[in-house]
């Protein structure tokens, strides 16, 4: 201390002004999870990885020259080579444009699907929650009785009903039952944030009803939901694909990876290769979706975090 | 207690009347004709005769009060349409028992060696046995089942010739299906009980037993082990209807001639009183199953069993 001279100090004193002021720019919610999120190498992958499989369902069946449906018997069953980079199949057509185009039917499906459910499930969740009493027993008791309906076997029979194969049908079958598991999600979330103290300060505060709904309640179960939206996208593609594979899913010309899956299956002793590329994207999305979906529970939910 | 049961059984017969009475009139309501493929060009009066037999001439609602009638009091769900003379309950009950033993060795082995994996994982956590369960948990979720059967098929059938690729009757043919099924059961609860453990492992009372000296496999055994594998009863529900759906592909690659092979060949013969006939037995036995969960998870855990009588 002696070395340093007094005149290097100098007071400031305190500027009672200033004394509310914050000393770094609010982070809010979002932001922090979205800090989080970035942290999180694997997520972020998954999120690369998921992006560059959309751009591909979007440009990639027009990249290489060849039509998706185009057929050309010459080529038939090749081996993947500089001209078709994926191999061609039984019919000669271009595996590679084939696996993309199959790719928008399969993540549409996922996406959609997963939005639909999420919507329907969390007005009806949502509605349920804030009516409670007997309404809530009611409406509960129905999603109750929904879910103990095996799931696949009401989207083979609504797929035999109904006879049409395009996309429209196939989510309306798949989200038929699939709102349910969010519903419920929904209410409980609801009806544990209802409870919590913060809430009841609002409401001695004399916050408007509304604005506890739009300030409080949805901002607070928006994050589960997000989390559940990932898992429930490979979900449905699963389902699609399970769906193609009996014969129920998208018809020729229409593809997806399930389709094409189950069609190289049937002479993958021969062609290993046919089957290998479908397969390689089923898996991949699923894996991104499982890895993104923990990531954004962990960003999310910081209470969960291990 | 009872009072409970007798409520569930009360939603569980409420649920499979409405599988049963939306699967009827849907079936019903598709246009066209059942018998269509058979009778096209038979003379009017055999046509008749046929709608008869299948009492097709009648009001569906007509229809739908015999088949009711049959089904509670005989238990007989009609006749085959595709193939005459054949009952449709004699064939599900017949291509049930192969496809109740398949699912039943899937799930016996898919838990023991997913519990045991989670285990391992948890107690090894960050260190390689925990990557490597968890690369195996992550393909058995990923990866759908008819792509693991298939490439089974390729290497342990094709390639090395170990075991028959399709057929059933001995038991070299369950051992590839039953792989393949219980790939998903492994996944789920190897995940599942890792989780569990982990949260098990940083109780107060494991500490305590730690301290009092009990020794490190008798933690695990008694405190860890038996705490961690409650919940994993709650998704045995999930698992059993997974199995179900599994079976519909799996029973297919392999050849099986079971109950879920058996369906996606009515479904493709539309033989429609085989279709009701099959979605109502798998509706039972699903909602009988989840029952049975809900019922063996208020019999393993004393807490919920308190909180029921409570109400």
């Amino acid at each position: 201390m002696e070395g340093i001279s007094k005149d290097k100090f100098r007071k400031i004193g305190i500027d009672p002004s200033s004394n509310e002021a914050m000393a770094r720019p609010r982070v809010g919610y979002w932001q922090d999870a979205w800090r989080r999120l970035r942290s999180n190498k694997v997520a972020m992958l998954a999120i690369v990885i998921l992006l560059t499989i959309c751009i591909m369902t979007v440009i990639g069946p027009h990249i290489n020259g060849f039509k998706y449906e185009e057929v050309d018997s010459s080529k038939i069953n090749l081996k993947p080579n500089s001209e078709h980079w994926f191999g061609t199949d039984e019919l000669g057509r271009d595996v590679f444009s084939r696996v993309w185009q199959a790719g928008r039917t399969s993540m549409i499906i996922g996406i959609v699907g997963a939005l639909i459910s999420t919507i329907v499930g969390s007005i009806y969740g949502a509605f349920a929650a804030y009516f409670g009493g007997k309404v809530d027993n009611i409406m509960m008791r129905i999603v109750e009785v929904l879910t103990s309906i095996p799931y696949l076997i009401i989207v083979i029979i609504i797929s035999i009903v109904t006879e049409s194969r395009d996309i429209g049908t196939l989510l309306l079958t798949l989200t038929l039952t699939g709102w349910c598991g969010m519903a419920r999600l929904v209410r409980g979330q609801m009806l544990q944030i209802k409870q919590q103290e913060y809430i009841m300060a609002a409401e001695a505060l004399g916050v408007s009803p509304w604005k506890i709904i739009t300030k409080h309640l949805i901002p607070n179960s928006l994050g589960i939901v997000i989390v559940s939206i990932t898992f429930d996208i490979p979900g449905y593609i699963f389902a699609e694909s399970f769906l193609s594979y009996l014969g129920l899913g998208p018809q020729p010309p229409a593809t997806s990876w399930g389709a094409l899956a189950s069609a190289a299956q049937q002479n993958f002793i021969f062609y290993p290769h046919q089957l290998f590329f479908p397969a390689l994207m089923i898996a991949l999305t699923m894996l991104s979706f499982t890895l993104l979906g923990d990531g954004l529970r962990d960003a999310l939910d910081p209470k969960l975090r291990q | 207690m009872g009072k409970y049961i007798m409520k569930r059984i009360g939603y569980m017969l409420l649920t499979l009347w409405i599988v049963v009475t939306i699967t009827f009139f849907l079936m019903h309501s598709i246009p066209g004709d059942p018998l269509a493929h058979m009778a096209k060009n038979l003379p009017e009066q055999i046509k008749q005769n046929y709608y008869q037999k299948y009492g097709l001439d009648q009001p569906v609602i007509v229809q739908y009060g015999k088949f009711m009638k049959n089904l509670v009091t005989k238990g007989d769900l009609g006749e085959s349409l595709r193939y005459p003379g054949r009952s449709v309950t004699e064939t599900v009950l017949t291509n049930a028992k192969v496809s109740g033993r398949l699912g039943f060795q899937a799930i016996a082995i898919g838990i023991t060696i997913g519990i045991t994996l989670g285990v391992i994982a948890a107690l090894n956590r960050n260190r390689w046995p925990d990557y490597l369960v968890m690369f195996i948990a992550i393909l058995g979720i990923t990866v759908p089942v008819f792509i693991i059967a298939a490439l089974l098929q390729y290497t342990l059938s094709v390639k090395f010739e170990l075991l028959p690729t399709t057929g059933w009757g001995k038991f070299k043919h369950t051992v590839l299906p039953t792989i393949a099924m219980c790939f998903g059961s492994i996944a789920t609860y190897g995940r599942y009980m890792r989780s569990n453990v982990l949260e098990v492992i940083n109780q107060d009372y494991v500490l305590t037993a730690q301290a009092k000296g009990v020794s490190p496999f008798n933690v695990v055994r008694k405190h860890v082990l038996r705490n961690a594998i409650l919940p994993a009863i709650t998704i045995l529900g999930p698992q059993i209807a997974g199995i179900f759906t599994g079976s519909f592909v799996i029973e297919r690659i392999f050849g099986i001639p079971g109950l879920g092979s058996y369906y996606i060949t009515s479904i493709n013969d539309r033989d429609y009183t085989m279709i009701i006939g099959t979605t109502v037995f798998y509706a039972a036995l699903f909602v009988i199953a989840q029952l049975l969960v809900d019922l063996l998870y208020g019999v393993a855990d004393p807490r919920i069993r308190v909180s029921k009588n409570s109400k």
